[in-house]
């Protein structure tokens, strides 16, 4: 502490405190009138996400209204063939895609500063542009079923219907839409990552950080590597769709398996990624409830990572029936029970916390325990699927229907609705009704299980999925009534919580603070809660720092820690280091702008102008936003502060600016391109897959692309990487004229690389349409030359930045950032080289 | 004493009597009519009494845990609590339920003692089904239907040129996909005489809800003399109406898609007519094999199933239709 601990209530010291957060009040205020909307703040973009999203929910819902409708008598004709598909393939993807996933990003942008006693995210135009991009493409996504032009392949989008045999461009908006939200979700895990990793209060030890916060940290962890695969199924399908490389077309040697696979190595995991959020939350609420801490955080901790990992391992159960070996069944049956262990792990983990404490009632609880009996059936329900016999009969039916809801439902939405009333006082200081949300719990509890209950039957009496209508005489009628009719109460009670959180609480007192009596920093917020997250940034010693550490509130409110103050009115966080949070930089976050919601616009047009073949304004559109992300990065990142260091508090001097693995930008890099190798691997894994189902793959005689050219790819990029890694060492040296001589001959030897690489199939008369062999050559060859043009821009951008003086000798983030990508980049090369042209050798 | 002991008992077996009888239907996979669904049937069974008691048990334990334990046990107990009962319990039962259900896999896929091998092909929306020449020549291409003997062992060979469906019939066996490109297999061994449905369960486009068929299982000597019935062509017109559907039927090009053996018509796109009327339904079991059904598909396919390949043939004369009508529902 510093020395006016000694004298808390010393009048001069009172007055200082005041001034201080009047200082720091100015920087961190959100936009005012319509530049409200420039606001990239996480609380605020936290909050519109996390509306958007439920916006989503509440039209996928309605969508589920209607399925539930038409299904309620046999032989409806309230809708058509058409309309139905378009209506269910829909429902899923919107559930799963806007509001499943960016849910849990949403509300963890909102809430992981708040967690860490941070003040904002390490990036907050990163979220910014993810959220706008979130917005563009869900809507875009949701509007086409207004034109009667959605999508209508079912969530899964298998080929080769969805590839030939619908017409329309529904499979294009869904592919195109979804693809851009998945970039944004990518970016957003990101961010969360970074965040959690780099922005922890000093002292928050890796085995201290919330449960809440390793939950992201394993979730994004699991986006980074779930995503890319289906980014990768979308590129091979797209290709297909629009220019007739034939992946999926088993007459020219293609394979609508390597669809399932791709889909399903995201698509399992991706149930993970929806549900583990949401234990994170229980993690949550239920010591606040029991009143002490988590029995077993240990167990928690390895249990989610457990999940994560097992959750990689076992896909193949979503393709039980395509008649693969009984090896492979058995494997992934045990896989698909093994990971039943870490979740009941994670569930015994609670009820002994509930055990050892002192339990007290509370709404959330209430949802909590729903949640609970809910999410249980569906992991029984999961455990039988899991035994590939049962599954035989199971899959593609109800029962399917009503496990998937049971898991979700209640290993989803349930928690989610308990979180929303455990935190809504974090929004605005004002509670939700315990009235209004016993009355919707019930209602949805009810409603829930008179929906979803009786489907396990009518699968099992034979009814499939995907069906918009039956006969009268298979024994359906009674169980869909009635499924139909818990629906609409589901909806009733959903509405009731609606109405709590949008009813206006201005009348309303303000809840108390920490009105759960919570032990973590979250509740540190005062009522209403300030755009600055926490008043000064505390030290952490417990995992339950309110409970264990006395006095923190109220020294936190007195400024008695770090960053109390914004004497340069900027707004600052603290960095520390990774594993023992220590503090390592104070980083100065942007404040509000319009350049990445023009950022988000751009790039938008390149995803969905392409769906009405207008190609040259998707490259238009796409060039457009490529400056504009320059001009972003140009204006916006890396900036030299005025001042070496400054004085965050408690007599800790802190540097202003780092670079290398000491900054943030740095974490950023290494892990998107952690994403972007797996989407890479996705791609190679492609290549082989096709040489396990083809005895003539790669063909022989080969035709194509050589050796000679893609070798000389090979060398030139290791060239240019060798210049690219020589430039960053001049730089550092501040040799001028070696790193300028360096970084202008690199960039030559990168477009020599690709060109090269270019010409081996293109010489060589590779046609991608004739067959799938060319058509996977070309792609690992079109990914790697995109690669380049990035490459490309990056020592460009990094010659620009020195000659304009926003990089010197140490202000270098901008070259530390381009010599990792270029360590990928080299990866990238080589491994094509090494598949496309060595492989067909040894094969 | 007796009656005490009996009512309960007798409740019981009515309770299961009703459940059961809820388990009827003619797609139900809880009322199994083959080995393969019998040996699925008793594992979800198993399957459901232990879920059931599981289930109670975790929600037993947590209405203990925050309603009545009022902080009366120990760190030392919570933490038996999950090992015990997030590792080891579940460890345990989750290897014995492997173990039993893996066992299944051989008996329910091992092509051995396989008495007949009748290959199906999904299509945009209908089976087209063909089953070995009882003579040895070439195999006989049927449509919509399958019929088999009780008791043999029968392996599908299951095919797709359009778009992934899978071949379904819930009462005899477990569903296996028909992928474009490659050859599934399925085998089925009915246990009971009877007619029971199958269906696609794959999504497959517009009208996938309406690409359901038949599956008769008949005694052996019935099934042979109904596939030599089948192998042969189709009995030439035995009226005069019926004969002016003939001349209708090759006059308006059906015979471009259909084939009826025995005359010109020998089309392939669509499903082989030669004995359609004694199938059990029309437009892959969507409606009742009549004569007025057949008015009415022909007359209105796109309305009956949408997206169907087959144009409406409405603007036919009624007589016109209904001699078609006629004709191809004699075609037994």
């Amino acid at each position: 502490m510093t020395d006016s601990a000694a004298h808390p209530h010393d009048p001069a010291d009172l007055e200082r405190q005041k001034a201080q957060e009047a200082r720091l009040a100015i920087p961190w205020q959100a936009p005012k009138g319509w530049r409200y909307w420039s606001a990239v703040n996480n609380t605020e973009v936290g909050q519109w996400y996390t509306t958007v999203a439920f916006v989503f929910f509440l039209f996928a819902g309605v969508l589920a209204l209607l399925i539930r409708t038409q299904l309620a008598v046999p032989e409806n004709d309230f809708l058509s063939a058409g309309t139905y598909n378009q209506i269910f393939t829909l429902h899923g993807s919107v559930m799963m895609f806007l509001f499943g996933v960016p849910i849990f990003e949403a509300f963890s942008i909102l809430i992981l500063p708040q967690l860490l006693g941070a003040r904002d995210l390490p990036f907050p135009r990163l979220s910014a542009y993810g959220f706008w991009c979130f917005v563009i493409g869900g809507v875009f996504v949701c509007g086409s079923i207004f034109f009667g032009v959605a999508p209508e392949g079912g969530w899964f989008m298998y080929p080769p219907l969805t590839t030939a045999y619908q017409e329309g461009i529904g499979a294009d908006i869904w592919l195109l839409g979804l693809s851009f939200i998945e970039i944004a979700s990518i970016a957003a895990a990101v961010e969360l990552i970074v965040g959690v990793l780099k922005t922890r209060p000093p002292g928050m030890r890796i085995n201290l950080i919330p449960l809440y916060a390793w939950y992201i940290l394993v979730v994004a962890g699991m986006i980074l590597f779930a995503f890319p695969p289906l980014i990768a199924g979308d590129l091979l399908f797209e290709l297909e769709r629009a220019f007739d490389w034939p992946f999926f077309d088993h007459t020219r040697g293609g394979d609508p398996l390597l669809w399932q696979h791709l889909f399903w190595i995201f698509g399992h995991p991706e149930v993970y990624i929806i549900f583990l959020p949401a234990v994170a939350l229980v993690a949550m609420i239920v010591p606040t409830a029991a009143q002490r801490p988590i029995v077993g955080y240990g167990w928690i901790v390895l249990a989610a990572v457990g999940t994560g990992f097992i959750s990689f391992g076992l896909w193949v159960h979503h393709m039980f029936t395509t008649g693969m070996p009984g090896i492979s069944l058995a494997f992934f049956s045990a896989a698909s029970e093994a990971v039943a262990i870490p979740t009941g792990v994670q569930i015994f983990c609670f009820l002994a916390t509930a055990l050892a404490g002192r339990f007290t009632k509370s709404t959330p609880m209430l949802f909590v325990s729903g949640a609970l009996a809910i999410f249980v059936l569906g992991g029984l329900t999961g455990v039988m699927v899991a035994v590939a016999p049962f599954d035989f009969q199971a899959h593609d039916t109800y029962f399917i229907v009503a496990h998937l809801h049971y898991v979700l439902i209640g290993g989803m939405l349930f928690p989610v609705t308990a979180g929303i009333y455990y935190f809504f006082p974090l929004r605005n200081g004002k509670q939700l009704s315990d009235k209004l949300g016993k009355i919707g719990f019930w209602l949805m509890f009810i409603g829930f299980n008179v929906a979803f209950l009786p489907m396990h039957f009518t699968g099992l009496l034979g009814m499939p999925r995907r069906v918009y209508t039956y006969p009268a005489d298979m024994g359906f009628d009674v169980l869909n009534m009635v499924s139909t009719v818990g629906a609409f109460v589901f909806a009733a009670g959903v509405l009731v919580v609606l109405f709590d959180v949008v009813r206006p609480k201005g009348k309303q007192a303000d809840s108390p603070r920490n009105p759960w009596r919570a032990g973590t920093l979250e509740w540190l917020a005062q009522m209403p809660p300030r755009n600055w997250g926490v008043r000064s940034i505390p030290i952490i010693k417990s995992r339950y720092p309110l409970w264990d550490q006395p006095n923190l509130m109220a020294d936190v409110d007195a400024g008695r820690y770090y960053l109390a103050d914004a004497e340069e009115g900027k707004r600052e966080t603290l960095i520390t280091s990774t594993i023992d949070s220590r503090p390592i930089q104070c980083l100065r976050v942007p404040g509000p702008t319009w350049i990445t919601l023009w950022a988000a616009v751009f790039t938008g047009g390149a995803f969905i102008l392409p769906t009405y073949k207008l190609y040259t304004a998707a490259l238009v559109s796409a060039a457009i936003a490529g400056v504009v992300i320059l001009a972003w990065l140009w204006t916006g990142t890396a900036q030299i502060p005025e001042k070496p260091e400054k004085d965050v508090g408690l007599g800790l001097k802190l540097p202003l600016y780092a670079s290398g693995p000491k900054s943030v930008g740095w974490w950023a890099m290494f892990i998107t391109m952690i994403g972007d190798m797996s989407a890479f691997a996705s791609l190679v894994f492609g290549y082989f897959f096709f040489w396990t189902v083809h005895e003539d793959f790669p063909p022989d005689p080969l035709p194509g692309p050589g050796l000679t050219w893609p070798l000389l790819a090979a060398g030139l990029a290791i060239g240019s990487w060798a210049l690219t890694l020589l430039a960053r060492h001049l730089n550092r040296r501040d040799a001028a004229v070696g790193f300028y001589l360096s970084l202008g001959l690199a960039p030559v030897l990168t477009v020599g690389a690709a060109a090269a690489l270019f010409a081996g199939p293109h010489l060589s008369g590779l046609d991608p349409t004739t067959h799938v062999y060319p058509a996977t050559v070309w792609v690992l060859v079109l990914w790697t030359l995109i690669h380049f043009g990035i490459a490309l821009i990056m020592q460009l951008y990094c010659i620009a930045r020195r000659a304009a003086g926003r990089m010197t000798a140490v202000h270098d983030i901008d070259m530390q950032n381009v010599g990792l990508f270029w360590h990928f980049m080299l990866i990238t090369v080589l491994v094509t080289v090494a598949v496309i042209a060595g492989f067909p050798r040894v094969a | 004493m007796k009656p005490t002991v009996l009512a309960p008992r007798s409740g019981l077996l009515l309770a299961t009597a009703i459940l059961l009888a809820g388990c009827d239907g003619p797609q139900s996979a809880l009322a199994p009519a083959g080995d393969g669904a019998e040996r699925i049937a008793n594992l979800f069974w198993w399957m459901l009494g232990g879920s059931a008691v599981i289930w109670t048990l975790v929600l037993g334990l947590a209405a203990y845990v925050t309603r009545f334990s009022r902080g009366k046990h120990s760190l030392v107990a919570s933490r038996w609590l999950i090992l015990g009962g997030g590792v080891v319990f579940p460890t345990v039962v989750l290897s014995a339920l492997l173990i039993y259900g893996l066992m299944l896999i051989p008996a329910l896929r091992t092509p051995e003692d396989v008495g007949m091998r009748v290959e199906v092909s999904g299509e945009q929306w209908w089976w087209r089904v063909h089953y070995p020449s009882p003579d040895g020549g070439g195999p006989i291409e049927l449509a919509n239907e399958v019929r088999l003997p009780l008791g043999e062992r029968v392996a599908f060979d299951l095919l797709s040129p359009d778009v992934i469906h899978s071949f379904w019939v819930p009462s005899l066996a477990g569903k296996v996909d028909m992928i474009p490109g490659r050859t599934t297999e399925l085998i089925v061994q009915p246990t009971q005489l009877g007619t029971f449905r199958g269906a696609c369960a794959e999504y497959c486009g517009t009208a996938h809800a309406l690409m359901n068929f038949q599956v008769v299982v008949m005694e052996p000597a019935a099934f042979e003399r109904w596939l030599a019935h089948q192998a042969e062509p189709a009995q030439p017109p035995r009226s005069e109406i019926a004969q002016r559907g003939l001349e209708s039927f090759l006059a308006n090009g059906c015979g471009a898609c259909h084939a009826i053996r025995g005359t010109e018509a020998d089309g392939r796109l669509g499903p082989d007519l030669t004995h359609v009327g004694s199938r059990l339904g029309l437009g892959a079991d969507v409606l009742p094999n009549t004569t007025e059904a057949f008015v009415r598909w022909i007359g209105h396919t796109d309305r009956i199933k949408p997206d169907v390949r087959m144009p409406a043939y409405g603007m036919l004369p009624d007589d016109e239709l209904a001699a078609l009508a006629t004709y191809l529902s004699e075609l037994e």
